[in-house]
């Protein structure tokens, strides 16, 4: 069955004034496939998953996700059709003070997709049941713990039922107890079968829940395999070296 | 103030407490009123009468009488002053929001536009901008018709509202600036336009911080008010220079001008403390 | 240069726009006295008022009760009253009682502006300076005295350097705020810009043309000091010492 990958990413390279960061990043993600990027800091994770979504313009290459064509996207109009269809959860949650969980969930629903209110607080409930976080509807972000904080921004992010969730580090600013919560919920979008990209530091769920695992370092791919092989018998020098760091 | 952040050291490089209190200075002269003020002037006003007493002349009135006989008078120029003020501050945070905006479009002249009109009105004396609407904009207008009397006090409050204006400015454009990237990030992640981003999370956020600065501007400007005599508005110095005259005491001077001080501070210390009332129950959670 | 003036009186004729300051040579020598004694009493107050400063700064930490409390009065008292109404004070208050034999007043005007004008702006500079000095942490000056810098060598070469980085951006607001602040000397008569201005207009009856001059003039001064300012920051930048 070869089917054309859902996200298809050819060659892109990206600098921030002199510094070069993506020097050539090519891959590809089936649909429904759970991808880890794994690498040292400064590699490009960030860089690469901000300009999936558009936050960031590539300099060079292209970048096809689904039907849209991230790199030739110029006008807010496409960027906002291709953020409808590509989420983000985000390192430091980002959630709104001024906002209860709840209405931090129904936001985007009814004033982007114009959707009905009934509807969508049906929905963003039933998504906070689903992140373990039923009866914190009301609570402020400042009121819940930094792992229901990410847990809230996970269900915001899916409220707009996208197609492809990214994920940029997502339990690196938690305390190592409240990693695991996190982690779960993240597992049960992948075994639903949400496409999924993850920057994470965490290799053991690396290793339990990605069909692919990429290596980076200074801005390009330098090894990519299944899990099994990439932590157990990686080939290239570099990917030894930051794997004995780190494991 | 961004500039706080990125220390990169979590070593006590700078004490914070005293920085909180330079941040302040750097934003603008800053208003802080305690109660020993009001002692002071009212210890101050208390003197002046004594020696006040002392070099009257007998035969004349006491102080405290002649005090009493104009402070009908004196206390409604205050209470114009006060009226000049209130609407001052509105037009000038009306017109300041607008300009604070446009400091941050995506359009460029916009930009360069609003960042010079700011700076332009933030850099001139207030005494000068009196002066150029005292003397520039005339002294009735017709509109459909209708002959509509552009009185002194009115031009003088345009005059006052224009500093207003770009000082609102440069607290709206602070606020916004001072609301992390992540809340701009996270709202297009969610495929939030920018129009909805600055409505709807970032202005609701920064609100809240910029109330206290809004309300040192507008101590500054009740006391500023008192420059209107100089353009010949009959505000409180200018009928407390009329009484003056009428008395022709000069032992009078210190009391009076004293008195006014009182009111001046009677009327800004409680805003003053509910504004640092507020800023401690705004105090950014984050 | 008598062309470019006279180009001055052919645009009168021609527009209406009266610009008497440049080809009438009374009024131009008038204005440019006014000009440059805007700039005398900004050049003096800056000083003076910087000067208090240090001194007020120094003799809050003083260790006597008394001498702190003194400077805590009159920092509350010229930060919280208005300037003119300091201004009628000294002039009009004490003016009249400072009188020479002959009842002459032995203070000038300009010299009463500015007095009242550094010791308004001298006020929120002692503010600035100790705040600097407090910005500096204890743990600073305990390393330089383990170094075995005396309390007076640690002051000076260490924490004064770092308490004026500290203390620039709000010290250079209060310095083009009392630039502009001294506008309000006209109401005292004293020969500034404005005041002359104002003689010109009365005398020549060209208020718009003079009032936008007069706006020009004030915001350009203010603008370059402004950029001055801002230059000078720029060059005394410490990387990684959090600026303000």
């Amino acid at each position: 069955m070869s089917k054309e990958p859902y996200i298809s990413v050819k060659d892109i390279h990206k600098s921030f004034g002199k510094a070069e960061v993506l020097k050539g990043i090519s891959f590809d993600i089936a649909k429904g496939e759970a991808v880890c990027i794994i690498g040292p800091s400064g590699s490009g994770k960030s860089t690469l998953l901000r300009c999936l979504n558009g936050l960031a313009e590539i300099d060079r290459g292209t970048i096809r996700i689904g039907t849209h064509n991230v790199h030739e996207i110029k006008t807010d109009q496409q960027k906002i059709a291709l953020r409808k269809d590509v989420s983000m959860v985000f390192q430091q949650y980002n959630l709104f003070p001024h906002k209860t969980a709840l209405e931090n969930i129904m936001m985007a629903p009814i004033h982007v997709l114009k959707q009905d209110k009934q509807e969508v607080e049906a929905r963003a409930l039933a998504l906070l049941k689903k992140v373990r976080l039923d009866g914190k509807e009301k609570h402020y972000p400042g009121e819940l713990s930094g792992g229901q904080q990410q847990r809230v921004a996970i269900a915001r992010s899916l409220a707009m039922r996208p197609s492809v969730m990214l994920f940029d580090e997502v339990t690196s600013a938690l305390d190592p107890e409240t990693v695991k919560e996190v982690l779960v919920t993240i597992r049960e979008l992948v075994d639903d079968g949400l496409t999924c990209v993850l920057v994470t530091h965490e290799m053991g769920f690396a290793r339990e829940v990605a069909e692919h695992v990429y290596f980076t370092d200074q801005g390009v791919i330098v090894e990519h395999g299944k899990p099994a092989e990439i932590f157990s018998n990686p080939r290239e020098a570099r990917t030894k070296a930051f794997l004995d760091q780190i494991l | 103030m961004r500039g706080l952040n990125q220390i990169a050291t979590d070593l006590p490089v700078l004490n914070t407490a005293a920085l909180n209190r330079i941040q302040t200075f750097a934003g603008g002269a800053r208003l802080t009123l305690t109660p020993a003020l009001g002692l002071l002037l009212i210890a101050c006003f208390a003197a002046s009468i004594g020696v006040a007493q002392a070099q009257a002349a007998s035969g004349h009135p006491s102080v405290l009488a002649t005090l009493w006989k104009w402070m009908p008078l004196i206390l409604k120029g205050f209470v114009f002053n006060i009226a000049i003020s209130f609407l001052a501050m509105a037009i000038g945070t009306f017109f300041g929001m607008f300009l604070g905006l446009a400091q941050i479009s995506l359009f460029r002249p916009v930009r360069k536009g609003a960042w010079f009109a700011t700076h332009f009105f933030r850099n001139a004396p207030w005494l000068v901008l009196l002066f150029y609407c005292m003397f520039l904009l005339p002294f009735k207008f017709t509109l459909f018709g209708v002959t509509i009397p552009f009185p002194d006090w009115m031009k003088a409050t345009l005059g006052l509202s224009l500093p207003v204006m770009a000082n609102v400015s440069e607290i709206v454009r602070g606020a916004i600036q001072s609301i992390p990237t992540g809340q701009w990030e996270s709202a297009y992640s969610l495929a939030f336009n920018r129009r909805q981003t600055l409505w709807m999370i970032i202005l609701p956020q920064g609100v809240k911080r910029m109330l206290p600065p809004w309300m040192n501007v507008y101590c500054i400007l009740a006391v500023g008010t008192v420059l209107a005599s100089v353009v010949g508005v009959q505000e409180v110095m200018t009928l407390t220079g009329d009484a003056l005259s009428a008395e022709n005491r000069p032992e009078l001077l210190m009391p009076f001008y004293g008195f006014v001080l009182l009111l001046f501070f009677a009327y800004c210390y409680p805003i003053a403390r509910w504004t640092v009332a507020m800023e401690r129950k705004y105090a950014v959670k984050i | 240069m008598q062309e470019f003036f006279d180009w001055f009186r052919w645009l009168y004729d021609a527009t209406g726009i009266n610009l008497t300051i440049f080809y009438d040579s009374f009024d131009r020598s008038r204005f440019v006295n006014g000009f440059l004694t805007t700039l005398k009493l900004a050049a003096s107050c800056v000083t003076l008022s910087v000067a208090v400063g240090v001194v007020g700064a120094w003799l809050q930490g003083s260790r006597l009760n008394f001498t702190r409390r003194v400077v805590y009065w009159y920092i509350q008292l010229f930060r919280n009253t208005p300037p003119l109404v300091q201004l009628y004070f000294f002039y009009f208050g004490i003016g009249h009682l400072v009188k020479g034999a002959s009842g002459v007043p032995l203070v000038t005007n300009m010299q009463w502006a500015i007095f009242a004008l550094s010791l308004y702006a001298g006020a929120f500079n002692v503010e600035i300076f100790r705040s600097g000095i407090e910005a500096v942490p204890r743990a600073t000056i305990e390393a330089a005295e383990s170094l075995g810098f005396s309390r007076l060598r640690a002051y000076v070469l260490i924490v004064l350097p770092l308490a004026f980085r500290i203390s620039l951006p709000a010290l250079n607001n209060n310095l083009v705020n009392l630039v502009k602040t001294t506008s309000i000397s006209y109401a005292i008569a004293v020969p500034e810009m404005l005041y002359v201005s104002n003689q010109i207009w009365s005398d020549s009856v060209n208020v718009p043309e003079m009032m936008n001059v007069l706006l020009i003039c004030y915001v350009s001064l203010v603008g370059i000091l402004v950029w001055l300012m801002h230059k000078w920051e720029n060059a005394m930048r410490v990387p990684g010492f959090g600026t303000v």
